[in-house]
């Protein structure tokens, strides 16, 4: 890969990303049988900084780590020196001090892993692991190797496929980073929510947009249904839970007008009950677990890339 | 003592006229070519002498933030941008709210001496926006003041807009709004649009700037006070005000240096150094802006100068300050935007930067080059450029989105009641006592 820091699907060429999800998908292929580890990052030093609460990931990132031998720091702002004031440059300095090589950055302001890679603060590589309502890359990437793997005719171009993005537009990094990485790849993607949770300025991203998922529903290939956050009840985004469930939610009646080929996908967490029903979650076109387990295998992906490891061995290695 | 009468030789003014002016006790003594004195001679070489830059909107931050600006520090950027007078803001800490706090800022302009400072007053008690604050005492006391804005804050109460608005029309003064609709733009970042979407940044909508110019425009109509908008930033807000003075009713409008040459697509990186508000907008917003500010419907350019320190600007664009300094790069930039692109001629540009910010304020001892007037005034080479650095400003912070950017123009002197502060555009160290 051209680049040194994973901020943004930006950062990544057609080329890179499918090289990358090739690169996910021999990782997978090695560390699928009896040993799950490789030798690759051994002595590298990655760090896990996380200003927001989100143990899915950041496990996710772990484990990945791990896999590659490397070793990990978990930095967690709640109850750290960043609770005392300490500013997001301070904290990063002190970790490059301590021999951080990579470090994976959450945090609620939207560009601060931009800010953490390009301020000259650092010249350890930056991933962004989700930054405020901007982007959210490795989960956009997770996605597109789920796709990939359940559509083996479009092993090599998306194009042809269609994908329904469903719910808080507005908030989501997910939506963005996905919306951005499955069209470079050819598919050809629909934003579908109220125009409350769509943003204004949406006519310039590369989308079509829908206000209805049931008009919608019966053409696509995967629907992505998104995580409604119990603030925006607050913020009138909506009447009520339930006119939102109603309209936005993949309900069972709406799994039906769904294609059987077609495969359901949350990044999780899940409300069951609001924006998709337990038979939704629990049918069998959901690939929902699978996105977990693929996320791992794509973080190594991407961590491999940008730190430049040793070759894959061609069988996993005992270490 | 005065001792520093002087004979200016070989200046232009802004409409192309070629003239010497001479200066005797601070004082315009004679204005005509050909004038030969025994005072000392300065040769200014055929470049512009106009009358001094007057802004009516100045973040100096003293009392309490001195941290990021002072008033002895901020009128040494104001001279060396060409200002011969600057507003002080209310929203200072504390807040100038009281004759106290106003007396104090104007006592410390005048220990400065090298500019007028002129302090502004809180519409309502620390800013708050919940009660008018003594209004009537800030005009008599000795500062004078003439003009009120709770800048930083919208008056967004209309009853408290309405109040204020009739109340400031016992003595002639002006309600500065900071036009934004508090709601519309809770927890906002940059421009709603495009840019913003892409990013993630939460959006500050033109409508919220919007909505509050056209009410308050009609406030003002319907108690028949003045209205002082502060930095339009966009193209519906241009409408507006030009809709309300061909209905005659007496609203002025300022637009910032920044809005007139700068996007919002800088935010692209995500560095705060571009946060501000209002923030930046759209090319569209800009070139109405521009055409607006040549055809009169926006009255002057005021710079909205805000310093900040260094850690405030270093860290995520969420956590950043909002504001740019100005001062220094204000005529450079308008120079670029408005005169560059032909939109603008040098008398129209003195005019929105000096006589009619002055008589929007009532500051009378600066509204112009006449005989008998004081003498504040600046000469400007027309055709220089320089590079703007940041660590070379007199500001005592250096958060300019300007920064290694060419500019046209520079102040080569300037000269505040007579005293000759700035020369070559440096400090000379002299002030006014």
């Amino acid at each position: 890969m051209h680049t040194r820091n994973l901020l943004s699907i930006k950062d990544l060429t057609r080329v890179e990303a499918f090289e990358l999800l090739d690169t996910a998908h021999e990782l997978s292929r090695i560390t699928d049988g009896a040993i799950k580890k490789l030798p690759t990052l051994r002595g590298r030093t990655v760090v896990n900084l996380f200003f927001e609460d989100s143990t899915r990931t950041r496990l996710s990132f772990e484990a990945a780590a791990k896999r590659l031998s490397a070793d990990v720091i978990n930095f967690s702002a709640k109850g750290s020196s960043v609770s005392k004031g300490e500013s997001l440059k301070d904290t990063a300095q002190t970790l490059e001090a301590m021999g951080a090589e990579l470090i994976i950055i959450r945090h609620g302001a939207s560009g601060s892993a931009q800010r953490l890679a390009e301020s000259g603060w650092i010249k350890a590589h930056v991933v962004n692991a989700g930054d405020g309502t901007h982007e959210h890359p490795t989960q956009a990437l997770l996605d597109a190797f789920t796709i990939r793997s359940h559509f083996p005719a479009h092993k090599t171009d998306f194009q042809g496929l269609r994908i329904g993005i469903v719910g808080d537009i507005l908030h989501s990094r997910v939506a963005r980073s996905d919306a951005l990485l499955l069209t470079m790849l050819g598919a050809k993607v629909t934003l579908i929510a109220p125009p409350t949770l769509i943003p204004i300025g949406v006519e310039s991203w590369p989308v079509n947009v829908s206000y209805s998922l049931d008009e919608e529903i019966p053409a696509l290939d995967a629907v992505m249904m998104l995580r409604v956050q119990s603030e925006r009840m607050d913020d009138a985004f909506f009447p009520t839970e339930r006119e939102y469930s109603r309209d936005y939610g993949l309900t069972t009646e709406r799994l039906r007008a769904l294609k059987k080929s077609a495969i359901i996908m949350h990044p999780g967490p899940m409300n069951r009950g609001l924006e998709i029903s337990a038979a939704s979650a629990d049918s069998e076109q959901s690939v929902i677990l699978e996105q977990v387990a693929n996320g791992v295998v794509v973080r190594m992906a991407v961590l491999y890339l940008l730190m430049g490891g040793a070759p894959i061995p061609t069988e996993g290695v005992l270490v | 003592m005065r001792n520093n009468d002087f004979l200016l030789k070989n200046a232009v003014l802004a409409d192309g006229v070629a003239v010497d002016v001479e200066v005797r006790s601070d004082r315009i003594s004679r204005i005509s070519p050909g004038i030969t004195s025994e005072l000392p001679n300065i040769d200014v070489k055929g470049n512009y002498l106009l009358p001094g830059l007057v802004d009516l909107h100045t973040h100096l931050r003293e009392p309490g933030k001195e941290n990021s600006e002072t008033i002895a520090t901020g009128s040494r950027a104001a001279v060396i941008g060409g200002y011969t007078a600057v507003s002080a803001m209310a929203n200072t800490s504390p807040v100038a709210d009281t004759a106290g706090v106003v007396e104090q800022v104007a006592r410390l302009g005048k220990a400065a001496g090298l500019c007028d400072v002129y302090p502004i007053g809180a519409v309502t008690v620390g800013l708050k926006g919940d009660s008018l604050s003594e209004i009537s005492a800030m005009a008599q006391s000795a500062a004078r003041v003439r003009i009120f804005s709770d800048d930083g804050n919208c008056v967004s109460d209309p009853l408290l807009m309405r109040r204020a608005l009739e109340y400031v029309k016992t003595f002639g003064g002006v309600i500065a709004q900071h036009a934004q609709e508090p709601k519309l733009t809770a927890g906002a970042q940059m421009n709603e649009g495009a840019v913003s979407s892409r990013l993630g940044l939460k959006g500050w909508p033109a409508v919220a700037e919007e909505s509050i110019i056209a009410r308050d425009i009609l406030m003002a109509h319907y108690v028949q006070s003045r209205l002082h908008i502060c930095h339009l930033t966009t193209k519906g807000g241009v409408e507006l005000v030009r809709w309300a003075k061909s209905q005659g009713i007496s609203v002025t409008a300022e637009v910032t240096p920044h809005h007139l040459l700068l996007t919002d697509d800088l935010a692209e990186g995500y560095d705060p150094i571009y946060k501000v508000n209002p923030p930046l907008r759209t090319q569209a917003d800009v070139d109405a802006l521009r055409t607006g500010l040549a055809d009169g419907t926006i009255d002057i350019v005021a710079t909205d100068h805000a310093p900040h320190p260094s850690e405030d600007k270093d860290c995520e664009w969420a956590a950043a300050a909002f504001g740019m300094v100005g001062l220094e790069t204000a005529l450079s930039v308008v120079v670029q935007s408005l005169i560059k692109t032909g939109l603008m001629s040098w008398p129209t540009l003195v005019n929105r930067m000096s006589t009619t910010p002055a008589k929007i304020a009532g500051y009378e001892d600066h509204y112009g080059i006449e005989i008998g007037s004081f003498a504040n005034f600046i000469v400007v080479d027309p055709n220089a450029e320089w590079k703007v650095n940041r660590n070379q400003l007199h500001s005592r912070s250096n958060n300019t989105p300007f920064a290694e950017m060419v500019l046209p123009a520079t102040v080569v002197h300037t000269f505040y009641r007579g005293v000759h502060v700035v020369r070559d555009g440096q400090l000379t160290g002299m002030k006014y006592e």
